[in-house]
């Protein structure tokens, strides 16, 4: 059943029967967490952006204060936000957070389809024993996952040892301190991100499906083109939401295979938090950053509920 | 679509000498795992069938289907369709479309398109695709529905997508793997006749796959009968049911009275078989090939059992019993007579009578005959 027939479904119930308690309690649960863990710290990072930055404990000075004359006064400080426009810093960093983002997106489906394609067609024992694989490395610690990658890549690493031995260069490839290396590190450490949701879509359709293709005339490869992976569809957006939303505000790989050489928002905003100590310019670009992030994915997720509407 | 063969029942070409047959089966067989699905299957299907493979759950109707359809590689043998062998010959090349069991529609696509959908495969020219898709939608009258998605119709509605999806590509044979086994009694019912009628106006040769031998006997031209990965027998209903030719399709099919016995002689009228259970020796008229000595079967049905209360006039294939149990249908009662042997018989009669005095009760002596062309001998 596709997603918008259970919607619609859902729909139709809620019309047809008037909710109880229960059913009321039930949708609340929801909403309560989303308020106690999203919105009220967003808010809280919200207040923080707009107040103004002060050398003290807290780094930021309040928004509401007693005037002396009894008035409650509030002082939304913009300036944080003006700054982010102003100092081009900023805007490339976002840039090319995006950038490196969507690019380990578009690396991990093209690496993670086939693989979740494969693991989804091999017979059971192999398939659990290849899905704890894909799980595996979430059992050591994210850290030390990315501090091997240094060890791979570094001038006298793994990567040109290997390829000096096989003669193919002669003197080390400047490999770490590079975009090229954050965005090894960022597709490695996503990708099963990209794997499991895309195997749970395809795990579950029904394999008579492909066979019903197959005799109405596709070959194997038109089969996956027209009818595998349109309904993986769902998989494949939760695989790229689930790599790219991270991976865009991502701050230890640039850390730590970037240098100094990559410039991504994530960075930026430990940079502000932690050596800086401006706590408000640092969340205007967590705010920005959710903005970036969010305001696209709700425009898409409307655009999309018409789409189902309108074929309803 | 033009109607390229006679439907009428009467149609039977498998008795025209020369007629080649449009499927050919030859000495298939296909195993899981060591374990034998299909056994050396052979099967003829002429031209404008509605052929009916029968058996019981995991008998290797589905596997034989799938193999025709080129979902499935027989182990060994071969598959020929219109003449061609196909055996190797991919699904997607096969002249043949097939309709699934839970019909598979793809549901990321409305009524229309699932329709279209092969024939957009053909790339055919858009216009011939519409028309073809408009004209499947009204023989299966689904005309109201085309825009929907598969999962807002009922189960008859998705049936006969599924079939308008397999029929607009025309080909020269269509598979149904238990098309019907989804819907409820009334709507199979009514279904069944729509099936026939609309593979009489189409001409397409029609093997379906059913467990349901009700449905296979008032649809078919003729019957395949499975058991175990075998084709015990093919026939038309007719022949199923009067002359089984093994134990298991007498049995299968309908109900059957089975009496061991030993073959006593054979001649032109038939054979003569000793048969402990009734204390006498029985004439058969149908009897295969056999030789004296050797352990046979008489088979008679319920319904050639005349019982009566009073004492025949002739003395053939007589014996005598006492009424244990009566099942009562309406038109026609069933009655469970124990033999003087101990052997439970039964012996099925219309009720033309509505007063009780003129019928047969619980523990009644009764007499129960039957004629010697009503009884078949079965060796294996
Ligand atoms: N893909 C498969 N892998 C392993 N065994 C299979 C496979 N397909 C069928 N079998 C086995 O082959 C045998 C025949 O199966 P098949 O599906 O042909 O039976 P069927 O006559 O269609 O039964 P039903 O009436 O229940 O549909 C069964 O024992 C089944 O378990
Ligand atoms: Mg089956």
């Amino acid at each position: 059943m596709t997603v918008s027939a259970l919607v619609a479904r859902i729909r139709a119930r809620r019309s047809a029967r008037p909710r109880s308690w229960r059913a009321r309690l039930v949708a609340a649960v929801p909403m309560v967490w989303l308020l106690v863990f999203f919105l009220a710290p967003f808010l809280f990072v919200l207040k923080i952006a707009l107040a103004r930055s002060r050398i003290g404990i807290p780094p930021y000075e309040p928004l509401l204060e007693w005037a002396e004359s009894g008035l409650l006064q509030i002082r939304l400080n913009l300036a944080n936000f003006a700054f982010l426009f102003e100092d081009p810093l900023y805007t490339s960093a976002y840039l090319s957070a995006l950038q490196i983002a969507a690019t380990a997106t578009v690396i991990c489906l093209a690496i993670g389809y086939p693989m979740a394609y494969a693991i989804s067609k091999v017979r059971q024992p192999l398939r659990n024993m290849l899905l704890m694989l894909v799980i595996l490395p979430f059992w050591t610690s994210f850290l030390i996952r990315v501090y091997a990658w240094i060890g791979i890549l570094k001038n006298e690493g793994l990567l040109n040892g290997f390829l000096m031995w096989l003669g193919l260069i002669d003197h080390p490839l400047p490999l770490l301190h590079s975009a090229f290396a954050v965005q090894v590190g960022i597709v490695y450490s996503y990708l099963p991100f990209m794997i499991l949701p895309i195997f749970a879509a395809l795990d579950r359709m029904d394999p008579t499906l492909s066979e019903a293709a197959q005799d109405l005339g596709c070959r194997p490869f038109e089969v996956i083109l027209k009818v595998t992976i349109p309904l993986s569809l769902p998989g494949v957006i939760a695989g790229c939401l689930l790599v790219f939303i991270p991976a865009a505000g991502e701050f230890v790989i640039p850390d730590l295979l970037g240098g100094s050489n990559v410039l991504m928002i994530g960075s930026i905003l430990w940079n502000e938090f932690f050596l800086n100590r401006d706590w408000p310019v640092a969340s205007a670009v967590a705010v920005m950053m959710l903005i970036l992030l969010v305001v696209p994915l709700m425009l898409f997720q409307r655009w999309q509920e018409r789409q189902e509407d309108r074929k309803a | 679509m033009e109607r390229t063969l006679p439907g009428s029942p009467r149609y039977e070409p498998w008795t025209q000498p020369g007629n080649l047959p449009f499927i050919q089966v030859r000495e298939v067989s296909k195993s899981f795992e060591g374990e034998p699905a299909v056994v050396r299957a052979s099967l003829d299907v002429y031209k404008g069938e509605l052929f009916s493979l029968l058996g019981a759950s995991g008998c290797g109707k589905t596997t034989l289907l799938r193999m025709i359809a080129g979902l499935e590689t027989p182990d060994e043998g071969s598959i020929f369709i219109d003449g061609v062998d196909v055996t190797t010959t991919p699904a997607y090349e096969r002249p043949v479309n097939m309709v699934f069991q839970s019909y598979a529609l793809f549901p990321h696509m409305s009524v229309e398109s699932n329709i279209g959908f092969g024939l957009r495969q053909e790339s055919l020219p858009k216009g011939v695709i519409q028309d073809r898709v408009q004209e499947a939608l009204e023989l299966l009258k689904l005309m109201p529905l085309a825009r929907r998605r598969p999962d807002q119709l009922s189960g008859g509605q998705r049936q006969r997508v599924a079939l308008a999806r397999a029929l607009v590509k025309r080909p020269k044979v269509l598979l149904l793997d238990e098309p019907l086994a989804a819907l409820d009694k009334k709507l199979r019912e009514n279904t069944q006749f729509e099936l026939v009628n609309i593979q009489e106006r189409v001409g397409i040769t029609f093997l379906m796959v059913t467990h349901d031998q009700e449905e296979a006997m008032t649809m078919s031209t003729r019957i395949g009968i499975m058991n175990e990965g075998y084709i015990e027998q093919v026939g038309t209903p007719n022949e199923i049911y009067e002359f089984p030719a093994t134990r298991f399709v007498a049995d299968f099919i309908g109900a059957a009275n089975m009496f061991s016995g030993v073959l006593v002689s054979m001649d032109a009228r038939g054979a003569t078989v000793a048969v402990p259970e009734v204390e006498a020796e029985c004439a058969v008229a149908h009897a295969g090939a056999g030789a004296p000595g050797m352990p046979v079967t008489v088979m008679v049905r319920p319904e050639k059992m005349r019982i009566s209360k009073l004492k025949p006039a002739s003395g053939v294939n007589h014996t005598e019993g006492t009424v244990v149990e009566i099942g009562y249908l309406g038109d026609m009662s069933i009655y469970h007579v124990r033999l003087d042997s101990g052997k439970v018989v039964q012996a099925s009669q219309l009720n033309l009578h509505q007063e009780a005095e003129h019928n047969i009760t619980w523990d009644d002596r009764v007499h129960l005959v039957w004629h010697p062309s009503n009884a078949v001998m079965l060796t294996i």
